[in-house]
């Protein structure tokens, strides 16, 4: 990272974890010296350190206080999110197939309504984006990609559903989602995809990384069905485009 | 192979070990038991790793019988009457149900979890290395789920060997201990002031993912949506209405509500047993005794087999033998129960 990046706060989260935060808004520049932090801790591990957690603006560095203290892992932690980005270049590129609209997106058509716009053309502008994986939270598999058109920004719903399905696409805000499990969402569903992001009994068990690199590609609702049945069986299904 | 069969168990009460750490940046939460301390107790009465898995029971009674053999168990954590078909049984020991016994045990006294560890743990397929329950991801094992009356643990037959007792460090009455932050800095001094000197109740609406707390609304500098940064055992998020929740080993891995502080590492199994309804305050400490704290409790966990000791109830009591014939009743030198001293359930 360029010399005058300021350096980020450390901030104590208990006895045993520290939040590393390069900024307080979604910050894309932020985003990415997070990922940076991330992948150097990995290339240059930190005795004592057990765990870290990759979000929008902060990395949560778990470390084990018996082996090492907040003063000494914290000066460690400023002089490495000082250093080049290690492996930026390798970055992973997937492309995702999804089924828009209909059963699969159920609000696919309130939204083009609320944007002013045609379902196709909000479909288009979704798959034209080129999407980073800027975190992976909330449920196993939730990957939170940063890179929406601005013109798909939108609040989140008033009422969040209390159960969205699996694989459902959406967006809220200022992002877009692949949800792995069912669970409650109060972002706007677009389509669904039949890519397990999380699936057990698969290796690997988890096929996004923080960092890696997404884009869509629409399906018809034959084709996710046979997808669907592909993932069950532990096929990827989405595909590696570069890596 | 003996089996544990559940005849009985209230909600909450599912199978916990050390939990899954490790995946946490995709999403999996690492669950494990609420208070490790008792979990390690319970593990280290029968001879186990300190955070093998057992059977963590929430605050009702529960009943389980032995079946195809003879089954070796360790009780530790929130206390509770215990009776193995007719035998009283003090809690902080080990016993061993012989094949069709049922071992009984009443509500909790004085917290809200105990921890019943089974001689060479119970049999499951590890999944990211823990038998811990998380039922949101479908994982834990032998059942994904809490467990409910007719599951079955298969576990190994009974060694035989001398009932032992554990001779814990009494928990102190005291406030439990935080720091401050990540994000205090979103809450006025006097709000940071008011959330140390309330008194505050646990709700009984809590779960394994986060205690609600009751008292005075915690008003925010800023409002209350931050952007969603990550989560320990122990945040303490302050929602839109003020009442502060304390995140727990099946929390989201990250949240967007500011965090005012976090319960420390070695305070947070006493926290965790706090019961519903009973009032209690926070203390905030410096990181430096925070983590001086954390490797005390390091090294009480290191040291737990050195406090076990010989089980004196179990040593023929003569006095009470005696006891017993000058009373005129009859006394059968098989039945324990006849003989022994009954401990008070309250150790």
């Amino acid at each position: 990272m360029a010399a005058r990046d300021a350096p980020p706060r450390l901030l104590p989260s208990g006895d045993s974890a520290i939040t590393v935060e390069f900024s307080r808004d979604i910050d894309d520049a932020a985003n990415r010296r997070v990922l940076a932090l991330d992948r150097t801790l990995a290339a240059a591990p930190i005795a004592g350190v057990t765990e870290t957690v990759p979000t929008y603006r902060s990395l949560l560095v778990h470390y084990d206080p018996v082996q090492i203290g907040f003063e000494a892992l914290g000066e460690q932690l400023l002089a490495l999110a000082q250093r080049p980005d290690p492996s930026a270049a390798r970055t992973r590129r997937w492309r995702i197939p999804v089924a828009y609209g209909g059963e699969h997106g159920i609000d696919l058509e309130d939204v083009a309504k609320a944007l002013d716009a045609t379902p196709d053309d909000i479909v288009k502008r979704h798959v034209a984006g080129d999407y980073r994986v800027a975190m992976i939270g909330f449920t196993p598999g939730w990957s939170y990609l940063s890179g929406l058109d601005k013109f798909l920004h939108m609040p989140r719903r008033q009422n969040p559903r209390v159960l969205t399905p699996a694989g459902t696409i959406s967006i809220g805000g200022v992002q877009t989602g692949i949800q792995c499990i069912a669970g409650p969402s109060g972002w706007h569903l677009l389509g669904r995809t039949a890519v397990r992001t999380y699936q057990l009994h698969r290796d690997p068990i988890f096929l996004l990384e923080p960092g890696d690199t997404v884009s869509f590609t629409p399906v018809d609702a034959k084709t996710f069905a046979e997808q669907d049945r592909a993932a069950e069986a532990g096929e990827f299904v989405a595909e590696l485009v570069a890596a | 192979m003996s089996k544990l069969v559940i005849s009985s168990i209230g909600p909450a009460s599912s199978v916990q070990d050390g939990g899954r750490p490790g995946s946490q940046r995709y999403g999996l939460t690492p669950s494990g038991a609420m208070d490790r301390l008792a979990l390690a107790a319970a593990n280290t009465l029968v001879g186990n790793e300190l955070f093998a898995a057992a059977v963590e029971i929430g605050p009702f009674g529960a009943a389980f019988t032995a079946r195809c053999g003879a089954v070796r168990i360790g009780l530790a954590g929130a206390s509770r009457s215990v009776d193995i078909s007719g035998r009283a049984v003090a809690f902080d020991t080990s016993a061993t149900l012989a094949d069709g016994e049922t071992l009984t045990l009443g509500f909790a006294k004085g917290g809200a979890f105990s921890y019943l560890a089974i001689e060479g743990g119970i049999a499951g397929e590890p999944m990211f290395g823990s038998l811990a329950v998380n039922a949101r991801a479908g994982l834990g094992s032998p059942y994904p789920r809490p467990l409910q009356s007719g599951d079955e643990l298969h576990v190994q037959p009974a060694s035989g060997v001398a009932e032992r007792r554990i001779e814990l460090p009494a928990l102190p009455d005291a406030p439990i201990r935080i720091l401050f932050g990540p994000q205090d800095d979103e809450f006025s001094e006097d709000n940071k002031k008011l959330f140390l000197d309330s008194e505050w109740k646990i709700s009984a609406t809590s779960d394994r993912m986060g205690y609600r707390l009751e008292g005075p609304a915690i008003k925010h500098l800023h409002g209350h949506n931050i952007v969603s940064d990550g989560t320990v055992n122990g945040s303490i998020q302050v929602p839109g209405n003020g009442q502060p929740i304390v995140l727990m080993p099946d929390r989201g891995t990250s949240g967007g509500y500011p965090k005012i502080a976090t319960v420390i590492s070695a305070d947070f199994g006493r926290f965790a047993q706090i019961s519903a309804g009973h009032p209690f305050r926070f203390k905030a400490v410096t990181m430096a005794e925070a983590q001086a704290e954390a490797r005390k409790f390091a090294e009480l966990l290191r040291t737990l087999p050195d406090r076990l000791r010989p089980l004196e109830g179990l040593d023929l009591n003569l006095e009470a033998l005696s006891a017993a014939n000058v009373a005129g009743y009859a006394v059968n030198a098989v039945d324990a129960a006849t003989w022994q001293v009954a401990e008070p359930a309250t150790t």
